[in-house]
C-alpha cells in the first residue's frame, strides 16, 4: 500500500508539452482561419477598387443615386438601371419560386407517403444540381419563345421576365427543401392535437403546422432572395446586354451581375474607370447578400421553436 | 340533457362537406406545384435534346467534284492526304503538319479537314428534333424551294468526333475537347487546393476548437461564405490571383514567358476558394457523424488528440468527406460566372499543357455558343450541355452511392 502510494507520488500526471501536437494544432487553426482571411480579402479588394471608383472626382453621390444612365466609360454614373433590373428579375423569381416551393414543401411533408417522397425528392435534387448556364440556355431558347407565343410581339428576344421565371424555377428546389425541413421539424403532437379537434388535413397544415414552421420558411425566403440577387448566368444570357432603365419586364435590361460578367469578359484595362466601377458593383452585391444571409441565420436562431 | 348547442338541421354536415371540398382543392393545388416543378425539369431536358439533333441544310462552297471524282467516303487515307496536299496552300499544309503530323491523323480527322478546308460547308438552316420529325415533308419542300443546291441531312450534333475535336470557329467542326480538358485541369487544381485546407479547417472546428469568440466567428463566417454570389469570388480571383499574384499564376516566376495572369491556375485557385466553404461544411458533418465512443476509446488507451484524429476519426469520416468533395467538384464543373471574370479565353484550340496555360472550360463554351445568333451554334451548345449533364450525373451518382454505403455502416 505504501509502496504504491510512493510510486504514485513519483508519477508526473501534469500535461506534457508535445511540440508536434502543438504544431499540428496551429496548422489546423490556420486552415480554419483562412476562411476569415478570404472574407477580409474580399472586403479589402472590393473596397480598395470601389474606393478608387468613388474617389474619382466625376463620381458624385448625386450622380450615383440621382441619375438613371450607367455608362462609366463616358461619364454616366447612375446606378439605377442596374439596380432596378436586378430587383425586377429577383422579384419575378420570388413570385414564381415562393408559392410553388412552399406548395411543393407542404405536399411532400404533409401529404406524400414516405415512398412517394423518396421517389419525388431526387427529382428536385436534379433540378437543384443543374448548372445555371444550362438554365440560361433554357431561358433564352425555351422560355422566351414561349412568352413570345403567349404575349405576342411586345416580348423582346432578351427580356427580364423570361430570366426571372427561369431563375424562379432554379430557386424552387432551395425554397422547397428548406421549407420542408422546417415543416417536418414540427412535432407530430401538434398535428395530432389539431386532428383531435376535428380539423381537416388542410386546416392542420395551414393553421397549425405552417405557423409553427414560419421562421424556417422566412429564412428560406431570404436565402432565396440572396440567391436571386447574386445569380449571374441566367440573366447574362437571357435578360439582355446593356443597362436599360425600364420597369417593363418584357424589355431587355442588364442586371448588376450580368453587367459585371459582360464587361469583365471583354478586354479590360486595369485602373480604368470601367474596371473600378465593376468592383463598386461587386461590393454592393457582396454587402446585400451578406446582410440577407446574416438576417436569415439570425431568423433561424432567434425564432427556432424548440420542441423537446 | 340540453342539446340546443347543436344545429337542428344538417348545416353541420353541409359545412363539413364544404371544408372537405376546400381541403381537396388545396391538396390538388399543392400537388400541381409539384407537377409544375417536374414539368419544368422535363421541358428543360427535352429542350436540350431537341436542340442537339435535327435536320440541317447546308451547301458546299466548292463542289466536291472540283476536287475528286470519287465520293468522299470511298477515298482511302493516302488519297485524302494527297487531296489535302495538292489543294491546300503549302503554308497552310505545313502549319497543320506542325500541329500534328498529317500521317498520324486518323481517317475521320482527314475527312473532316477536307470538308472544313476544301469543300467548305456553309450551313443554311437548322431545325429542332421535334420539327424534323413532325414536319419532315414541309422542311424538305422548303429546302428544295429556298436552297436548291443544298443538301438536307438529319444530323446528331453530339458525336464521338464532337468530343475529341478542339474548338473551331465553324460550328460544324467545333468540338469540346479543349473545353473538357480545361475543365478537368481547373477542377483538379481547385480540389488540390481546397480539399486539404477544407478538411483541416473542419478537423479544427470539430475536434480542437473551444466554444470561444474567435471560433464562433469562424463558423458563422464559413456559413456566410457559402452564400456569397459566385461572381464575387470571380472578382476576388481577378484582383488577387490574376493581378496581384500575376508573377506566380502566369508562371513568369518559373520562366514561362508567353502568358499573363489569366491562366488555368488562377481559375483553379479561384474555384478552390469558392468550393472551400462547401468542403468544410460537408467535412464537418462527416466528422460529426463519427461516434464519440471511438474517440473516448482512443483517449482511454492514451492516444494524443492528433493520434485519435489521424488513426480513428479521419478513416471513419473519409467516405463522408469524399462525398462532400465530389459534390464540390460537380459544383465547380458547372460554375460559369467566376470563370468569365477570371478570364477563361473563349477561343482556344490547343489543349492546356500545364497550370500556366490559357484555357477554356465546358460551361464557358456553352455560354459562348448559346449567345451566338446562328442556330447551328445553339445546336452545339445543346450537345455540350448534354456532355456536361452526363458528367455531373455520373459524379452525383457516385456521391449518392458512397453516401449510401456509409449510411449502411453505422
Amino acid at each position: 500500500m505504501t509502496y504504491i502510494a510512493s510510486k504514485m507520488n513519483q508519477l508526473d500526471l501534469s500535461k506534457k508539452f508535445r511540440p508536434g501536437e502543438s504544431l499540428i494544432q496551429a496548422l489546423l487553426f490556420l486552415a480554419g482561419f483562412l476562411s476569415i482571411f478570404i472574407t477580409l480579402a474580399i472586403v479589402y479588394e472590393l473596397g480598395k477598387e470601389a474606393w478608387l471608383f468613388f474617389g474619382n472626382p466625376d463620381v458624385t453621390f448625386a450622380k450615383f443615386f440621382g441619375t438613371t444612365t450607367w455608362q462609366p466609360g463616358i461619364g454616366h454614373f447612375g446606378i439605377w438601371p442596374l439596380v432596378t433590373s436586378t430587383l425586377i428579375t429577383s422579384l419575378i423569381a420570388m413570385v414564381v419560386s415562393l408559392p410553388l416551393g412552399l406548395a411543393v414543401a407542404l405536399y411532400l411533408s404533409e401529404y406524400a407517403s414516405p415512398k412517394a417522397r423518396s421517389a419525388l425528392k431526387p427529382i428536385l435534387e436534379i433540378l437543384a444540381g443543374i448548372p445555371t448556364v444550362v438554365y440560361g440556355y433554357f431561358a433564352l431558347l425555351f422560355m422566351t419563345p414561349l412568352l413570345q407565343k403567349i404575349f405576342g410581339e411586345g416580348v423582346g428576344v432578351y427580356n427580364m421576365a423570361s430570366a426571372g421565371i427561369v431563375m424562379g424555377i432554379m430557386i424552387l428546389p432551395l425554397i422547397s427543401s428548406m421549407s420542408e425541413d422546417a415543416l417536418s421539424a414540427v412535432p407530430r403532437a401538434l398535428r395530432e392535437g389539431a386532428y383531435a379537434m376535428g380539423a381537416t388535413k388542410f386546416e392542420t397544415s395551414i393553421q397549425v403546422v405552417l405557423p409553427a414552421a414560419l421562421s424556417g420558411i422566412g429564412a428560406a425566403l431570404i436565402i432565396g432572395i440572396s440567391r436571386a440577387v447574386g445569380e449571374t448566368m441566367i440573366v447574362a444570357i437571357a435578360a439582355g446586354s446593356g443597362p436599360n432603365f425600364t420597369f417593363n419586364p418584357f424589355k431587355a435590361a442588364e442586371t448588376m451581375t450580368g453587367h459585371i460578367a459582360r464587361i469583365s469578359g471583354g478586354d479590360l484595362s486595369y485602373n480604368s474607370i470601367d474596371y473600378t466601377s465593376l468592383f463598386a458593383i461587386a461590393l454592393m452585391l457582396f454587402l446585400v447578400t451578406l446582410v440577407l444571409n446574416l438576417v436569415s441565420q439570425a431568423v433561424i436562431n432567434r425564432f427556432r421553436q424548440r420542441y423537446e | 340533457m340540453n342539446h340546443s348547442h347543436y344545429p337542428k338541421d344538417d348545416s353541420f354536415r353541409v359545412s363539413l362537406n364544404g371544408r372537405y371540398r376546400i381541403a381537396n382543392l388545396w391538396q390538388g393545388l399543392f400537388f400541381s406545384a409539384l407537377v409544375i416543378a417536374i414539368l419544368s425539369l422535363v421541358a428543360l431536358l427535352y429542350n436540350v435534346v431537341d436542340g442537339a439533333f435535327g435536320y440541317v441544310a447546308y451547301e458546299y462552297k466548292h463542289a466536291p467534284s472540283e476536287f475528286t471524282a470519287k465520293p468522299l467516303d470511298q477515298l482511302n487515307k493516302q488519297e485524302l492526304l494527297e487531296l489535302l496536299k495538292t489543294n491546300l496552300s503549302s503554308g497552310a499544309y505545313k502549319k497543320l503538319d506542325n500541329d500534328k503530323p498529317m500521317g498520324e491523323r486518323s481517317k475521320s480527322v482527314l475527312v473532316t479537314l477536307v470538308l472544313e478546308r476544301l469543300f467548305q460547308i456553309d450551313t443554311k438552316q437548322t431545325w429542332s428534333m421535334t420539327d424534323s420529325i413532325l414536319h419532315s415533308n414541309d422542311i424538305k419542300a422548303e429546302v428544295a424551294d429556298k436552297y436548291p443546291k443544298a443538301i438536307l441531312e438529319f444530323r446528331s450534333w453530339l458525336t464521338p468526333v464532337f468530343l475529341t475535336t478542339p474548338m473551331s470557329s465553324k460550328a460544324e467542326f467545333a468540338g469540346v475537347r479543349t473545353a473538357i480538358l480545361g475543365s478537368l485541369w481547373m477542377v483538379g487544381i481547385a480540389i488540390l487546393f481546397a480539399l486539404p485546407i477544407g478538411t483541416g479547417a473542419a478537423i479544427y472546428l470539430q475536434e480542437y476548437a473551444d466554444k470561444n469568440f474567435i471560433n464562433r466567428i469562424i463558423q458563422t463566417n464559413i456559413n456566410n461564405l457559402a452564400g456569397v454570389p459566385s461572381i464575387v469570388y470571380g472578382m476576388l480571383g481577378l484582383a488577387i490571383f490574376v493581378r496581384t499574384f500575376e508573377g506566380f499564376t502566369s508562371g513568369s516566376m518559373f520562366g514561362v514567358t508567353d502568358s499573363n495572369g489569366r491562366t488555368v491556375l488562377s481559375a483553379g485557385l479561384t474555384m478552390g476558394t469558392l468550393v472551400l466553404p462547401l468542403i468544410i461544411i460537408n467535412a464537418q458533418e462527416a466528422i460529426k457523424a463519427v461516434p464519440d465512443s471511438l474517440r473516448q476509446a482512443a483517449f482511454g488507451v492514451g492516444a494524443t488528440r492528433w493520434q485519435t484524429v489521424w488513426h480513428h476519426v479521419l478513416p471513419n469520416a473519409l467516405p463522408g468527406i469524399l462525398t462532400g468533395s465530389i459534390l464540390a467538384v460537380s459544383r465547380a464543373i458547372g460554375e460559369t460566372a467566376p470563370l468569365i471574370v477570371v478570364g477563361a479565353s473563349t477561343f482556344i484550340s490547343v489543349d492546356p499543357s500545364g497550370p500556366f496555360s490559357k484555357f477554356t472550360a465546358l460551361p464557358i463554351q456553352i455560354y459562348q455558343w448559346t449567345t451566338r445568333a446562328q442556330s447551328e451554334f445553339h445546336s452545339i451548345a445543346a450537345s455540350a450541355i448534354i456532355v456536361l449533364l452526363i458528367l455531373l450525373l455520373t459524379l452525383n451518382a457516385t456521391a449518392v452511392l458512397l453516401r449510401n454505403r456509409v449510411q449502411r455502416k453505422y
